[in-house]
C-alpha cells in the first residue's frame, strides 16, 4: 500500500520570496541612462581648411566664458533667450540676408527643399561650469527639436515621435542638427 | 426565520495567504526585469545637471560610464577635493581613458563596437576643463558616440 505523499508546507514561501525581493531592491538601480546625445568629430589634421569654407552669415557663434556668461553673435544674452535666437537663426523664415543661406537639397519624400546651411559653433572656456555647458547644449537641442516638431506638424500633420522612420528622416534632413564645437581654448586660466 | 442566518458564529473568517507567495514572486520578477545590477561603487559625488531634451540610451550593455566629480568625504583625505575621474572602481587620470576604452571594446562583440556609447556622468559643479580633456582623449581613441548624462527636468 503506497504511502500518501506528505504535503509541503508552503507557508514560509512568502518569506523566502520577500527575502529575494528585498535583496533585489537593494542591489539594483532603477534609473534609466538618459542624456543628451552628441557625436564627437574625428580628429582631422588639416582643420584650417575646413573652417575657411563656411561663410560668416552661416555661423551662429556661442561663447561661454569662465564666469558662465554667454556671448551670442557678439551680444551678451541670457541663456533663457538662447533657444529663440537659435531657432530664428536656423529657420530664417524671412530670408534675411544676415541669417544663413538656404540650399535646395534633395530630401526624401519631399523632393527639393531649401535646407539651411547654418551651423552653430559652440565654444567654452576651461573654467565654464558643466552645469552651464549642459544648459546651453540643452537650449540648442531644444531649438532644433522644436523646429522639427513644428515642421512635422505642418508637413505631416503629426507629432515627430509618431511619424514613421522615413518621415522622421525627412524632417531630420530639413533641419540637420549641426552643432560644432571649436577646439578647446584656455583663456580664463588653467583650473 | 433562518433563511439568511449566518452559518458560523460570526467573526472574521481566516484570510487565505496561500496566494501571497505568488504575488510576491510577481513583484520580484517585475523588479528583476526593470532594474539593473549596481556595478560600481561610486567614490565621488555626482549630482548631474538637469535637462529637458534628453534621449534614453537604448542598449545598456553597450554603454561605458565615465564618472567625474569631487571625491566623497571619506576619500577626501587621500584624494583631495578637486574633481576627479572614476573609471569602474578606481580613480583614474585622463591618460587612463584610452586603456579603459580599449578594455571595454575587448569585452564586447566585434560587430557591436561601432555602436558603443560613452556616457559622461559629470557633477554639475565641475569645470569644463576636465571634461574637455576627456573629450579630446575620446576623440583620440575614436570613441565618438557620447552621451552627457543628465537628470530629467520638467518641461516649462
Amino acid at each position: 500500500m503506497p504511502r500518501p505523499v506528505q504535503e509541503i508546507n508552503a507557508g514560509s514561501m512568502a518569506d523566502i520570496a520577500f527575502l529575494l525581493l528585498i535583496f533585489f531592491l537593494v542591489t539594483t538601480t532603477m534609473d534609466v541612462d538618459s542624456g543628451i546625445l552628441r557625436k564627437l568629430p574625428p580628429i582631422v589634421e588639416n582643420q584650417q581648411e575646413n573652417e575657411d569654407k563656411i561663410k560668416e552669415r552661416n555661423v551662429f557663434v556661442v561663447l561661454i566664458n569662465k564666469n558662465n556668461q554667454l556671448l551670442v553673435q557678439g551680444e551678451w544674452i541670457d541663456v533663457r533667450t538662447l533657444k529663440d535666437r537659435a531657432k530664428e537663426f536656423i529657420a530664417n523664415p524671412k530670408d534675411n540676408p544676415n541669417l544663413p543661406e538656404k540650399k535646395p537639397t534633395e530630401v526624401i519624400l519631399l523632393g527639393t527643399y531649401p535646407v539651411t546651411k547654418g551651423v552653430i559653433s559652440l565654444q567654452n572656456d576651461r573654467g565654464t561650469s558643466y552645469e552651464m555647458y549642459i544648459n546651453v547644449q540643452n537650449q540648442l537641442t531644444a531649438a532644433y527639436s522644436e523646429l522639427r516638431e513644428e515642421f512635422a506638424k505642418q508637413k505631416f500633420g503629426n507629432v515627430y515621435d509618431k511619424l514613421d522612420a522615413d518621415q522622421q528622416k525627412a524632417v531630420n534632413e530639413v533641419y540637420p542638427q549641426k552643432i560644432s564645437e571649436a577646439e578647446p581654448k584656455n583663456i580664463g586660466g588653467k583650473k | 426565520m433562518g433563511k439568511f442566518s449566518r452559518k458560523g458564529k460570526g467573526g472574521v473568517p481566516a484570510l487565505s495567504t496561500s496566494s501571497l507567495p505568488d504575488i510576491i514572486f510577481m513583484l520580484l520578477f517585475f523588479f528583476m526585469v526593470t532594474t539593473t545590477m549596481r556595478e560600481t561603487e561610486l567614490k565621488i559625488k555626482v549630482k548631474m545637471p538637469e535637462a529637458t531634451e534628453i534621449k534614453k540610451l537604448e542598449k545598456k550593455s553597450l554603454v561605458s560610464n565615465i564618472h567625474v566629480g569631487a571625491p566623497k568625504e571619506s576619500y577626501q583625505a587621500m584624494y583631495g577635493t578637486e574633481p576627479r575621474i572614476q573609471l569602474n572602481d578606481v580613480f583614474a587620470k585622463v591618460s587612463d581613458i584610452a586603456d579603459y576604452i580599449s578594455n571595454e571594446r575587448a569585452a564586447r562583440d566585434e560587430n557591436e563596437v561601432p555602436f558603443m556609447t560613452v556616457s559622461l556622468k559629470v557633477d554639475g559643479k565641475t569645470q569644463m576643463g576636465i571634461v574637455t580633456d576627456i573629450k579630446q582623449e575620446l576623440r583620440k581613441c575614436n570613441a565618438l558616440k557620447l552621451n552627457y548624462a543628465t537628470r530629467k527636468a520638467k518641461k516649462s
